[in-house]
């Protein structure tokens, strides 16, 4: 490796041997890439031709108050329908760069399996989506996407049949496959290079916000909020304000039924360093190190792991970590349907909860920036159920 | 750490033999029978014993051993239980050389240093860590060899040469070396050209190298011997047969697989 995939003490590749060769083959393909003018331009191009980017940064009409000004970055109308298309645009073009014919990929609310699903029809790759089969009772809209779009979707059983697993699986998989196959990780956990490298391909919702940002009010936000459960759409917003000093970054986690009880994913509040898919980092886990069952409305943000980046930024004090239940989310959620006519993803509906509990309380001019990292229309089966009291 | 091991592997040089490893997961179907079972591989003729201690999210091996520690872990097995079997066998069996295979985050939840001291306490001679790769072995390999535990590193036929030097020169007890790609399983057969990476090994100074996955016919065990391996470790097969609860058949067939080292 020409890196040590660090951030700080957390990171690291903790895979078997025979896999260093693939993450050695992915790091060299990934760094010269970053140096290559004719692959920015190529990604840039897809980026804004076929993904739809910029996304705008929406001023919320209707919620926050006179103090505080709420903007959403609206990565929920990129095509795929959430954030993750962004870096698997990225990956799908390094695959190719490196010569592999097939593609597999691990999936939560089925957001990252609809997107390496698109990108895998777009470039002719063979495509393979691993999915915790309780996530496809969850999450059937998602998985009929996939295959509609020509990837085979294959429910895990093993363990808690959840994303852990999912992972669990692509990368046995991928022990055996990584000659002909590019795992494409979808978030920003995982072995040296996958936290740097997703975090490289998500920087563009920050640097565009930033830039969207400075244009309408003239000044950085006060705060920026994401939601975390791998961590990918937070870094993404996180990345370019880092330097920021004046910027408050919060990642909101998972506290499912409360942070008190054993169901929440809330990995960074709750959990304590450990090893879990390559990378040194938090982890949801008992006294022996047995990994621990996490707990979500949101599939997106029910893994007992986190990207070792945010272990770092809670660590060294760079970003706060709150969490958000799952009620307060779907309050979120429904408010935000009916005040804005915006119907978001269960996961980005925690980011904006938080943001709306602090605006109730400032006392002086803010200005939030939350990621709205995608679209709802995959929880509408869920929220139907759940929300269906309200109706 | 390693005197075990060395006896061993002289005692069957001077006899023209190959070792015979054979694995069980601790706990699978529950503690006591795993006690038992680890006396009846050491009756059958078993050179070696590599126990695993079993961990939620086992990344490098298949349904057959996943599925033995989903059996110990809804037991409720704990590593401090297993120490405690294994220190239990060390009483019985002085000589015999015995190795743990687990994952990071076990080794890592009560510490490195303690539980590498906890599992020399309790008469262990190596640990094989199945998620740390030579690039993040350093601090493991400290701690492994400061409690006198001799660290066993992997080796596949796909690492690059330098790593293989730093395997080689980090390595104590044998070197654990991947006869194919994938997960643990009997399933698939040998398929990675590992006569290079077994000659590569020899002349950088490794521990003696002992092929393991996919290891399950007697004609696994000539072919890795013949390709000069030191010994074999089996696993998902006896496994199965634990699975299956016919302990007999675990007898015969670590028998029957001894006996092909002895060509």
């Amino acid at each position: 490796m020409r890196l040590d995939g660090r951030f700080g003490a957390f990171g690291g590749a903790y895979v078997p041997e025979i896999l260093m060769p693939a993450l050695e083959q992915l790091e060299v393909a990934f760094l010269d890439a970053q140096e290559d003018e004719a692959f920015a331009a190529e990604l840039g191009a897809l980026l804004a031709t076929y993904a739809g980017r910029p996304t705008p940064l929406t001023l919320c009409r209707n919620l926050g108050t006179d103090k505080a000004r709420i903007y959403l970055k609206r990565e929920d109308l990129l095509h795929g329908g959430a954030h993750k298309t962004n870096q698997v645009l990225g990956q799908a073009l390094l695959a190719r760069r490196m010569g592999k014919t097939r593609l597999i990929a691990e999936t939560g609310a089925g957001q990252h399996g609809v997107a390496t699903a698109l990108a895998g029809a777009l470039f002719g790759l063979e495509t393979r989506i691993y999915m915790g089969a309780h996530d496809v009772e969850r999450q059937k809209l998602n998985v009929f996407r996939m295959e509609l779009m020509g990837a085979e979707v294959v429910p895990v059983e093993s363990g808690q049949r959840g994303l852990k697993d999912a992972i669990n699986e692509a990368l046995r998989d991928w022990t055996a496959s990584f000659a002909d196959t590019h795992y494409l990780l979808g978030t920003v956990a995982g072995p040296h290079p996958f936290p740097l490298m997703v975090r490289e391909y998500q920087r563009v919702i920050g640097r565009e916000a930033r830039a969207q940002i400075l244009a309408a009010e003239g000044r950085l936000p006060d705060v920026a909020i994401a939601a975390v459960g791998g961590g990918s759409n937070a870094i993404g917003l996180f990345a370019d304000f880092v330097d920021d000093e004046g910027v408050r970054l919060v990642g909101v986690e998972a506290a499912g039924k409360g942070l008190d009880g054993g169901e929440h994913g809330a990995t960074l509040l709750r959990g304590r360093p450990g090893i879990l898919h390559g990378s040194e980092t938090y982890v949801l886990q008992d006294e022996h190190g047995q990994i621990s069952e996490s707990w979500s409305v949101s599939a997106g943000l029910d893994y007992p792991a986190v990207g070792p980046e945010h272990a770092f930024l809670k660590d060294s004090g760079r970003a706060d970590y709150v969490g958000v239940t799952d009620r307060e989310a779907l309050d979120a959620f429904a408010l935000l349907a009916r005040s804005e006519g915006i119907i978001c993803a269960f996961e980005s509906a925690h980011a904006l909860a938080h943001a709306l509990k602090v605006a109730d309380q400032v006392t002086e001019e803010t200005i939030f920036v939350v990621n709205l990292s995608g679209r709802g229309d995959k929880d509408m089966e869920q929220a139907q159920r759940l929300l269906g009291a309200l109706a | 750490m390693t005197a075990r091991y060395a006896a061993m592997f002289h005692r069957l040089r001077q006899r023209g033999e190959g070792a015979f490893g054979a694995f069980v997961m601790l706990g699978d179907p529950d503690l006591e029978t795993s006690a038992r079972i680890l006396d009846l591989l050491v009756d059958a003729d078993a050179d070696m014993i590599e126990v695993g201690i079993p961990f939620s999210d086992p990344v490098a091996d298949g349904p057959t051993i996943q599925a033995a520690a989903e059996r110990a872990l809804s037991q409720g097995v704990t590593p401090s239980q297993c120490f405690t079997v294994l220190a239990a066998f060390r009483r019985r069996h002085p000589e015999v050389p015995v190795g743990i295979l687990t994952y990071a985050n076990i080794v890592s939840a009560p510490g490195r240093d303690a539980f590498y001291r906890a599992a020399a306490e309790a008469g262990v001679d190596s640990v094989l860590v199945a998620d740390v790769p030579e690039m993040e072995a350093a601090p493991f390999v400290a701690s492994a060899i400061g409690s006198g535990i001799a660290p066993v590193l992997i080796a596949a036929p796909n690492t690059p040469r330098r790593a293989l030097a730093r395997i080689a020169r980090m390595g104590r007890g044998y070197t654990y070396c991947v006869a194919r790609s994938g997960v643990t399983g009997a399933e698939r057969a040998m398929e990675l050209d590992h006569g290079a990476l077994l000659g590569a090994l020899a002349e950088l100074g490794a521990p003696p190298a002992v092929l393991g996955f996919g290891i399950s016919t007697p004609d696994h065990v000539r072919d890795a011997l013949g390709a000069g391996a030191a010994g074999v470790i089996s696993g998902s097969a006896i496994v199965k047969l634990v699975e299956s609860g016919d302990l007999p058949a675990v007898s015969a067939f670590v028998g029957e697989m001894k006996a092909a080292t002895r060509a």
